[in-house]
C-alpha cells in the first residue's frame, strides 16, 4: 500500500492535518465548518489553475501565463456582459474558448518550434496582461442578474459553514480533473511524457499532439479559474492575479508532484494549494503576524517538500542498487 | 560566395544586433529625436543614453543569468535577491553610522549568500534549479519585508546618490559599472580556463567529470555570480529611488533577463552563451519600452506590442524555422551544412 511514489502526498497530508488540526486546537473558531467551505471557496480560483498546472509540470513543462489569463478572461468577460450585451453564460462559453485557443497557440509553438516552454509562456504572460489593458484599464464591476444568481448559490452544511457555486464548481473541475489524470489515454501519455518523453515518443505516445493538447488544458483550466475569480470577486481588474502562478506551482510543489515529471496527483494539488490557504487562516486568526510570514512558510515548506521528494528518490535508488 | 560564408558563420551574431537596429530605426523614423543626443554641462542627454541608463539594473542581472545559464541552470530569484540587498542597502544607511563603503559590501555580501544558498541546493542537494531558486523567489520578498519591517525605507546619501543617478565622463555611473562588470565578466569566461569550463558543464556535465572538472564548485560559482550581480542591481535601484521597496524592487527583472540571454541565442539546455549579445539582447528589450513609450502609443500597448515583438524574434531564431526556410530554398552545400540543427 505505501509505496515510494505515494510517500510526498500523504507527507502532504500529513502536514494539511497538522495544521489544520494546530487551528482547531488554538482557535475556538476554527471547528466551525464555516472555516473550512470558506477555505474552498477563497482558494477555488488558486485550485482550479493549479489543476491545469499539475497536467504541464506532470508532463515536464511549466506554464508561466496562467496569473495573465486569469486577469484577461475576467476583463475580457466583463467587457463581453457590460459593453456588449451578451448573456452571461454566452460570453462565459466564448472566453473560455478564447483561454483554449491561445493554450493551444502556446502548445503549438512549444511543440513544434521547440522552444522552451518557459520563454513560450512568459511571453504569453506578457501578452495576455498586455491584452487585459488593451480591453480596459480600471477595475469594473460586473453585475448581471445571472452573475448574481451564480453566485447567490449556496447548499448550507451543519454547522454555519456552507457550499457555494465557486466550491462546488472547484469541486467538480477537481473530479474531472483526476478522471483525466487517472482514467485517459491523454492522461497516461502525460505521466509517460514527464517520465521520459524519448522512451514515450518510441513506445508510440504521439509527443507533439499531447503536448499541444497539454497546453490547451492549462488554457482551458486558468480560463475557467478567470471566470470563477470575476464571479468571486464580482469584478474585473486587468492588474487581478498578478503572481498566481507562483502560487500555483508552489501549490502543485507541495501537493507532491515530482517537478521532473511523471510523479504526482491532480489531488495533491488540491491539498497543496489548501495548505497554502490555512497558512493565511492562520496568520490572519493569528492576528499579530505580519503578512509576509506567508510568504516565508511557504517557501519553507517548499523547501521541506523538495527535499523529501530528493531524499525519496535517493532511498529508493539506494534501495533498487542494493 | 564569401559574403553568403560571412553570414553564415555570423548568423547567430547577426540575428539579434539586426534586431536591434531595426528597432532603433524605425523608432527613429516614428519618432523625431529619438537619436538626438545632446551635451549639457558634461552630461549627455537623449533618449539612447536613457535606455543605456535605465537597461543597466537588468544588464547586470542578466549577465549573472548568462552564466547560471550556461551550466544548464536558470535563476529565478534574482528580483527577490534585488530586493533583500536594496533592503539591506537602505536599513543599514539609516540604522548605523557605517561608511557607505561597508554598507555596499554588505549588499554585495548579502546577494553572494543568496547565490550560494541557491548553490547548495542546486549542486549539493542536487535540486532542479528551476525549483531550488523557486524557493527564495517565494521566501525572498518575505526577508525582504521582514528587514524593512514592511515600510519603503527612504535613505540619504552622497555616494549612493551618485551611484544611483550620477555622472562621470560624461555618461552615468551606472553605465560605467555595468561596463566594468561586463568586461571583466567577458575576459574571464573568454580568456581563461574557468570560462571554458563552466561552459562545459553545461554542455555535458559527465564528460567534464570525467575530465577532472570539479563541476559542484564551478555550478556553485555561477549561482553565487548571479548573486552577486542580482545584489549590486538591487543597490543600484534603491540608490535610484533612494529607498528599499521590498514589495516591487527588481520585480519581473528576473523575466526581462531571462528573455535577454535567449534573445543572444543560448539555449536554456546549457552550453555557449554569448554575453557580449546578452547585453545587446538588454538593449533590445530596454529600447522596445522605451521606444513604446516615447512613441506616442498609448501606455497599454507596451505589453502586447513587446510580447508580440520577442515571439516574432523567438520565433525566427528557432532551428525549425531555419531549417524550413533553407528547406524552402535548397541550395549550395554551405548553406545544407549551416543549417542542420545541433
Amino acid at each position: 500500500m505505501i509505496n515510494e511514489r505515494n510517500l510526498p502526498i500523504l507527507a502532504t497530508l500529513l502536514v494539511f492535518i497538522l495544521l489544520y488540526g494546530f487551528g482547531v486546537y488554538e482557535y475556538r473558531g476554527f471547528r466551525d465548518t464555516l472555516v473550512f467551505t470558506n477555505l474552498l471557496t477563497d482558494n477555488a480560483f488558486l485550485i482550479i489553475t493549479a489543476i491545469g498546472m499539475t497536467f504541464v509540470i506532470l508532463s515536464g513543462g511549466i506554464d508561466l501565463s496562467v496569473g495573465s489569463m486569469i486577469a484577461f478572461i475576467g476583463v475580457l468577460m466583463a467587457y463581453m456582459i457590460s459593453s456588449m450585451g451578451l448573456h452571461p453564460a454566452f460570453a462565459i462559453g466564448i472566453a473560455l474558448l478564447v483561454g483554449v485557443f491561445f493554450g493551444t497557440i502556446m502548445g503549438v509553438i512549444i511543440a513544434f518550434f521547440e522552444i522552451q516552454a518557459f520563454i513560450v509562456t512568459l511571453a504569453g504572460m506578457f501578452l495576455f496582461r498586455g491584452l487585459a489593458y488593451l480591453i480596459n484599464l480600471d477595475a469594473v464591476p460586473i453585475s448581471h442578474p445571472f452573475i448574481m444568481a451564480l453566485s447567490d448559490i449556496y447548499v448550507p452544511l451543519p454547522g454555519r459553514g456552507g457550499l457555494t457555486f465557486i466550491a462546488m464548481a472547484m469541486l467538480v473541475l477537481l473530479v474531472i480533473g483526476i478522471l483525466v489524470a487517472r482514467r485517459t489515454r491523454f492522461g497516461m501519455s502525460v505521466y509517460a511524457l514527464g517520465g521520459d518523453s524519448h522512451s514515450a515518443a518510441l513506445l508510440g505516445v504521439p509527443v507533439g499532439k499531447t503536448i499541444i493538447k497539454i497546453y490547451a488544458l492549462s488554457g482551458f483550466y486558468s480560463a475557467m479559474s478567470g471566470v470563477i475569480f470575476a464571479i468571486y470577486t464580482g469584478s474585473a481588474y486587468p492588474l487581478a492575479a498578478v503572481g498566481v502562478e507562483l502560487d500555483a506551482i508552489a501549490a502543485v510543489v507541495i501537493g507532491g508532484t515530482l517537478l521532473t515529471g511523471g510523479v504526482g496527483y491532480v489531488f495533491g494539488t488540491f491539498l497543496g494549494a489548501m495548505i497554502q490557504g490555512i497558512i493565511q487562516t492562520l496568520i490572519t486568526f493569528d492576528g499579530s503576524l505580519n503578512s509576509w510570514w506567508t510568504k516565508l512558510a511557504v517557501g519553507g515548506l517548499l523547501l521541506f517538500f523538495i527535499l523529501l521528494q530528493k531524499g525519496i528518490v535517493v532511498w529508493v535508488k539506494k534501495r533498487a542498487a542494493g | 560566395m564569401k559574403k553568403n560564408d560571412f553570414l553564415h558563420k555570423h548568423q547567430k551574431t547577426l540575428a539579434p544586433l539586426l534586431s536591434l537596429v531595426l528597432i532603433i530605426l524605425v523608432t527613429a523614423s516614428v519618432t523625431p529625436g529619438f537619436l538626438k543626443i545632446t551635451f549639457v554641462d558634461g552630461h549627455l542627454f537623449g533618449s539612447l543614453v536613457d535606455i543605456l541608463h535605465r537597461g543597466t539594473p537588468t544588464a547586470l542581472v542578466a549577465l549573472g543569468m548568462a552564466v547560471v545559464i550556461a551550466t544548464r541552470g536558470i535563476d529565478l530569484s534574482v528580483g527577490a535577491v534585488i530586493a533583500i540587498c536594496g533592503a539591506v542597502t537602505a536599513v543599514l544607511t539609516v540604522n548605523t553610522d557605517w561608511p557607505v563603503w561597508i554598507v555596499i559590501l554588505c549588499a554585495l555580501g548579502t546577494g553572494a549568500l543568496c547565490g550560494l544558498w541557491n548553490g547548495i541546493l542546486v549542486s549539493v542537494f542536487n535540486i532542479q534549479p528551476i525549483v531550488a531558486t523557486l524557493i527564495l523567489m517565494v521566501a525572498g520578498r518575505g526577508i525582504a519585508q521582514m528587514i524593512t519591517e514592511g515600510q519603503i525605507v527612504t535613505f540619504h546619501s552622497e555616494v549612493l546618490d551618485a551611484i544611483g543617478n550620477g555622472y562621470f565622463l560624461a555618461f552615468p555611473i551606472r553605465v560605467w559599472i555595468a561596463i566594468g562588470l561586463i568586461l571583466l565578466t567577458v575576459i574571464v569566461m573568454r580568456k581563461t580556463a574557468l570560462g571554458l569550463f563552466i561552459e562545459s558543464v553545461g554542455a555535458n556535465v559527465r564528460a567534464s567529470r570525467l575530465v577532472g572538472i570539479e563541476a559542484r564548485l564551478l555550478v556553485m560559482s555561477a549561482y553565487v555570480f548571479s548573486g552577486f550581480c542580482a545584489g549590486l542591481s538591487g543597490i543600484i535601484l534603491a540608490a535610484d529611488i533612494r529607498g528599499a521597496d521590498a514589495n516591487n524592487a527588481g520585480l519581473w527583472l528576473e523575466l526581462d533577463a531571462i528573455l535577454a540571454v535567449v534573445l543572444a541565442g543560448a539555449s536554456l539546455a546549457g552550453g555557449r552563451i554569448y554575453l557580449l549579445l546578452t547585453v545587446v539582447g538588454v538593449l533590445i528589450i530596454q529600447t522596445l519600452t522605451t521606444a513604446i513609450l516615447t512613441s506616442g502609443l498609448p501606455v497599454q500597448y507596451n505589453l502586447v506590442v513587446k510580447a508580440t515583438i520577442i515571439l516574432a524574434v523567438l520565433l525566427i531564431q528557432s532551428p525549425k524555422t531555419r531549417q524550413w526556410l533553407s528547406g524552402l530554398f535548397p541550395k549550395k552545400e554551405g548553406d545544407k551544412k549551416g543549417s542542420t540543427t545541433p
